[in-house]
């Protein structure tokens, strides 16, 4: 029971031309009906309807603009009007969609399709990964340590790290360089299989 | 989606050459006005048969005062709700109108009943005078209701079966509130099953038979053709 909404100025040429519509003036329910058109359709996009059931809403929405065309108040805004039957002429597409049984056609395309949920064990595995990493810094000397840490894993720049490290910039990058690299060292295959 | 999709063209040339002036229907509330109008003449026609002297004497009980008052009020509060709901746009929240007379109708009869257990010597209803409740609910009830479809079908609920089945609750509330002139005694449990049988069954069949009749949905021109593929 919300107070009666006020005319925005957009919206007075489309109570102009319903109330025209309600007077029997076909050139105005022609042009009505179509600058209609791409607000339904982006009304019932915004439902969440796609494909060719944009189409039948489109469609049944226009239909029942129609029918319902003498319950349009002139004193009331067009739009919300038209919302109200583009949504629940969405919400009757998406249920009646929902219903629908679906069928695969292509068994080899569904077969390859690629699941795109993460692969069972992927947890694991990236929680693997980080510790070996963590252990790996951990080796570092401390100049070189800190560089990576700031730089590389918490993301902050250069100027960020320099005022936080109380380092020179310069000297940053050269721990920085000097870290990856003996990170490389540490994490390539010759390592693997040991502690780090 | 474009302004150039040749189906929803053609639509739209169909719709424009189909179009005719249409007279604007009246707000909600003055159809709901027009609707418990026809209630009261209802009302008035029955009045030469109802029991006047006993009606006054009934009307005297805070109770049963209250009861006919609740249901008054309901019968309008859900009829306006109706109208309401059977118009695009306006607020959902229309459709709780009829709950706090609902609640003070059935409040004000659950009370009533308990007369029975604290004054055993209580006008109570037999079995024929609460099969002629129902009778008579149901009698009224149908009416009404059709009354009521009928002028609801002239707008366009975007949800039928709740404007049906509010329409519905406005007719047996109506009815309610109309027997009360005929109803030669006190308020029992039984009694007052009776009527939320009769009111619960008048919903139902509304929700069920004029949610159909008031759904513009059926011949729509995409369902048609859905259904011819």
């Amino acid at each position: 029971m919300s107070p009666r909404p006020t005319l925005l100025p957009g919206e007075a040429s489309f109570s102009v031309a319903m109330q025209a519509a309600q007077d029997g003036d076909t050139a105005a329910y022609r042009a009505l009906l179509r600058d209609c058109v791409p607000i339904i359709a982006a009304m019932a996009r915004a439902k969440g309807v796609r494909g060719a059931a944009l189409d039948d809403v489109v469609q049944d929405t226009l239909l029942t603009v129609h029918r319902a065309r003498a319950t349009y108040d002139p004193a009331r805004p067009f739009l919300p009007w038209l919302r109200a039957i583009t949504q629940r002429r969405a919400i009757d597409a998406l249920r009646h969609m929902g219903r629908r049984p679906r069928e695969v056609h292509e068994p080899l395309a569904y077969e390859a399709h690629a699941d795109e949920a993460a692969i069972p064990g992927d947890d694991l595995e990236r929680r693997d990964r980080a510790a070996i990493l963590a252990a790996a810094v951990a080796h570092l000397p401390d100049g070189q340590r800190e560089a990576i840490e700031h730089i590389a894993l918490r993301e902050l720049s250069l100027e960020e790290a320099s005022a936080l490290t109380g380092r020179t910039k310069g000297a940053l990058k050269v721990n920085f360089h000097r870290g990856l690299k003996s990170l490389r060292t540490l994490l390539s295959p010759r390592h693997e299989g040991t502690d780090v | 989606m474009s302004n150039h999709d040749p189906p929803i063209d053609d639509l739209v040339e169909d719709l424009t050459r189909s179009l005719t002036p249409t007279r604007r229907l009246p707000g909600p509330g003055r159809r709901a006005l027009a609707w418990f109008g026809a209630v009261l003449v209802v009302g008035l026609v029955l009045v030469p048969m109802s029991d006047v002297s006993g009606l006054r004497e009934r009307l005297g009980v805070p109770d049963l005062q209250w009861a006919a008052f609740g249901a008054i009020l309901t019968a309008f509060a859900a009829a306006l709700a109706a109208f309401q709901s059977s118009v695009p746009g306006r607020s959902p929240v229309w459709s709780w109108l009829p709950l706090p007379p609902l609640v003070i109708w059935l409040g004000a009869s659950g009370l009533g009943c308990m007369r029975g257990w604290l004054a055993p010597a209580a006008n109570i209803a037999g079995p024929e005078e609460m099969r002629g409740c129902f009778v008579f609910l149901m009698g009224v009830s149908l009416p009404l209701s059709v009354l009521l479809v009928l002028m609801l079908r002239r707008a366009c609920p975007l949800r039928p079966n709740l404007t049906a089945a509010l329409a519905g609750l406005a007719a047996a509330a109506a009815a309610a509130a109309l027997l009360v002139p005929f109803h030669p005694h006190d308020a029992t449990a039984t009694d007052l099953l009776i009527h939320f049988v009769a009111v619960l069954l008048v919903v139902g069949l509304n929700g069920l038979f004029g949610g159909r009749l008031l759904d513009g949905t059926a011949g729509s021109l995409s369902r048609r053709r859905k259904a011819s593929l």
